[in-house]
């Protein structure tokens, strides 16, 4: 389902005398359906990079990302918003709003953006609010004046409100009490248990050991940190 | 025997004039520029429909000029005396014996023939204007017949008042193409503008003319469900007793006495020689002028 | 699928002066499209062009019309251009009062795209009009007030209401929330992202506020000078800009 090919990345900061500073180098994994992958190592190794890269967030230097049939290294803009939309969903470690808008509505939306009917997607937002423990009386309010843990949950509420067959998840039990811990664990394994490709990134050794086929270790892929 | 040439206006002026009436009748309702000439009456009293007159004047025609339908108010016997110096033209108060008629903001009650030829005087031709202040954007929406803005001038009426507020110069619809303004006329007349006369529009200040030729569709704005009336006081003329004609209000004394008569003085009078009488009017007698 | 607009190499010059240059695009429906830059970049030059208000040196711009597949509106005839600006294609200005008839009621503003597509049933006109009011979060009891009457941000709502109304498909913005409080702004945005979403709208979005394109842009032109300099999803172009010029923008936003 996933599968990154020799992928290298650089920054240039231009307004700083144009440094170059390569962070990745002939990065390769696979992903098959159904799979949960865990990305490894000390901070600064490259692991959200990858993960962006793999969304389309950041640009590839080199190399070429398939998910599905599209190479997100080279796609066009268009068919990477067709991708994100309903094939690759990305829960990043930070929720990140339109103000203003009802916590109902951020879960639900991507629903609406598939065509869900509001009621359907609303009521599944419902569901996914109430398995993750967020009260009621918040699910009117926008959640950018939450807590840290409450804001996690609402993204990955998000996350999984659409059953997309690849995900992307950064650190999605940081900040969580155990039994909300708990509860993700469960959503991903039913993800995978419908056939979901997942990568993920998790400090926390239990997580990883309790939903992880496989690791990898990212400092291998990181200039001036590979041994 | 005058000093002036025939109708005041030279041979060149009344050709150029013509011209632009001829223009103005083969399209019909749309407004053609012409070269308003100084006239010796100001602007606002008629010097579009005194160049308009001039130029469809014959020495073999018979004049009336009304004002409000009255062929006795000061600017209608102005014009005429006007025209019986320039020209030494035929006058007549009787509509039926007029081949030219020159009038401020009516139409006669009397059915006009094809032989005859009403002028208008026009203050502002523009329907759009009061929408729309800019003349480059006017004339691009009767070129492009982009006519939403007038319907959304009846829209406002309607939310402010209830009903389609415009009592007179009601924008009509020529021949379904230009929408024109058919001068301040009361919407009452605007019925009367499909006829078998041929109307003529002249608009000195703003230097315009526009045209009607006979038997052309004439249609009053309006919506489907606020459709145009042709509307006057429920009121018969006290002094011939007609039901069917436009009435003055007249107040006759200071303890709010009024009494409704008959605009259009000469259909009043001809109904009042045929022997009508009105509730407050006295057998006809020939008047004092 | 064919796109739904079609920007080709399109230019524009003031004497030896570049307005814009060399800018070719395509947008598909449903697409939000953020030009940013900042003063003299070349971006309202830019959309004043492809929204036909100015008439392009060199380069077409194609729009899939219902009935006549892509036509180049530049070279289409005025009537035809007009009309479309009435149907198909909506604008809203930076400052309502030149996207508003400042002496018509708020329901006659909406109201006159209707009319001039030959609405003629006064209480359905109403109707629909109330209807657009309350999408834009105008109460229906303001319908008979002039926009001299309403604050910044209703006057904006109202211009955006006086649009779509007739169902366009693709909608020009500049600077829509420019000169309104950020509260308002807020709320604007929030409208503005519901509609596109709502009615599969296509719109092209010039502003300076990398946080509006953030919000509703799906992809984004930087210009600079009258050039494109950089061109991407959004998220990638804010999040990993690659010209130097763009990483200058990025690095320059306040942070609250």
């Amino acid at each position: 389902m996933i599968v990154v090919e020799n992928v290298s990345k650089s920054f240039v900061l231009h307004n700083q005398g144009a440094a170059t500073i390569p962070v990745m180098k002939g990065a390769s994994l696979r992903v098959a359906a159904g799979e949960c992958l865990a990305l490894t190592g000390a901070s600064g190794a490259g692991k959200s990079t990858l993960m962006r890269m793999i969304y389309g967030n950041y640009l590839t230097s080199s190399g070429s990302i398939m998910v599905g049939d599209v190479d997100v290294a080279r796609a066009a803009p268009r068919e990477i918003i067709t991708l994100r939309r309903h094939t690759l969903g990305y829960v990043s470690q930070f929720l990140r709003v339109v103000p203003r808008v009802s916590t109902l509505d951020v879960v639900a939306e991507p629903l609406l953006a598939t065509g869900t009917s509001r009621a359907d997607a609303v009521q599944t937002a419902r569901d996914l609010l109430t398995r993750l423990n967020i009260p009621e009386r918040l699910w009117t309010l926008s959640p950018t004046t939450f807590s840290g843990g409450e804001q996690q949950r609402v993204n990955i509420a998000r996350g999984f409100a659409y059953p997309y067959p690849a995900l992307l998840l950064d650190e999605p039990t940081a900040s969580l009490d155990p039994v909300n811990r708990a509860t993700v664990l469960a959503m991903v394994n039913e993800a995978k248990a419908r056939g979901a490709a997942i990568i993920g990134i998790f400090h926390d050794h239990a997580a990883r050991e309790a939903i992880c086929d496989r690791q990898l270790d990212m400092t291998r892929y990181t200039p001036g940190l590979a041994a | 025997m005058t000093d002036y040439n025939f109708a005041y206006l030279d041979e060149q002026t009344k050709r150029m004039i013509r011209r632009t009436i001829l223009k103005g009748l083969a399209i019909p309702g749309y407004q053609v520029p012409f070269a308003s000439r100084e006239m010796p009456m100001p602007y606002g009293w008629g010097t579009g429909g005194v160049q308009v007159s001039a130029a469809v004047l014959t020495p073999d025609d018979t004049l009336k000029v009304i004002d409000q339908g009255a062929d006795d108010t000061t600017n209608a016997v102005s014009i005429r005396r006007f025209f019986q110096k320039t020209a030494g033209v035929a006058v007549t108060e009787a509509t039926a014996q007029a081949s030219v008629i020159q009038t401020r903001h009516r139409i006669p009650e009397q059915d006009l023939r094809e032989d005859q030829i009403i002028v208008y005087q026009v203050p502002i031709p523009e329907p759009l204007r009061f929408l729309e202040p800019s003349e480059v954007e006017t004339r691009k929406m009767h070129s492009l017949e982009e006519y939403g803005l007038m319907h959304v001038k009846l829209y406002e009426d309607i939310s402010q008042h209830g009903d389609i507020a415009t009592a007179y110069a009601y924008p009509v619809k020529v021949e379904g193409r230009y929408v024109m303004d058919p001068s301040p006329i009361p919407k009452f007349d605007n019925p009367k503008l499909e006829m078998a006369g041929i109307q003529l529009f002249g608009a000195g200040r703003e230097q315009r003319i526009y045209a009607i030729p006979p038997y052309t569709q004439v249609v009053s704005l309006d919506f489907d469900d606020y459709p145009f009336q042709p509307t006057k006081a429920d009121h018969a003329c006290g002094l011939c007793g007609a039901h069917d004609s436009y009435l003055d209000e007249l107040i006759v004394d200071d303890e709010g006495g009024r009494v409704f008569m008959c605009s259009d003085t000469d259909y009043c009078a001809t109904r009042r020689r045929a022997g009508h009488v009105g509730t407050h009017g006295t057998p006809f007698e020939e008047d004092a002028a | 699928m064919t796109p739904l607009l079609q920007v080709e190499n399109i230019a524009k010059f003031y004497g030896a002066r570049i307005g814009c240059a060399d800018v070719s695009f395509d947008l598909y429906p449903g697409e939000v499209m953020g030009i940013v830059g900042e003063s003299g970049s070349g971006k309202s030059t830019l959309l004043n062009c492809l929204a036909g208000h100015l008439v392009p040196d060199r380069g077409a711009v194609r729009f899939d019309t219902r009935t006549g597949g892509l036509r180049n509106t530049v070279t289409m005839s005025e009537p035809e251009r007009r009309m479309l600006g009435r149907t198909d294609w909506a604008f809203v200005h930076q400052h309502a009062r030149d996207g508003l008839r400042m002496n018509v009621s708020a329901g006659g503003n909406v109201g006159e795209r209707l009319m001039a597509v030959n609405a003629r049933h006064y209480a359905e006109i109403r109707t629909q009009a109330i209807d657009w009011l309350g999408r834009v979060e105008i109460m229906a009891d303001r319908i008979d007030d002039r926009p001299t009457a309403f604050s910044g941000g209703m006057q904006q709502r109202l211009q955006i209401a006086r649009n779509l109304v007739t169902g366009p498909r693709l909608v020009f913005m500049d600077e829509p929330t420019g000169g309104l409080d950020v509260s308002v702004q807020a709320r604007l945005l929030d409208l503005l992202r519901g509609l596109v979403r709502e009615m599969r709208l296509s719109a092209i979005i010039v502003t300076h506020d990398l946080a509006v394109v953030r919000l509703l842009a799906d992809r984004l032109m930087v210009m600079k000078d009258g050039h494109v300099v950089e061109t991407g999803l959004t998220d990638q172009v804010l999040d990993d800009p690659q010209h130097a010029y763009t990483q200058l923008l990025v690095s320059s936003v306040l942070q609250v």
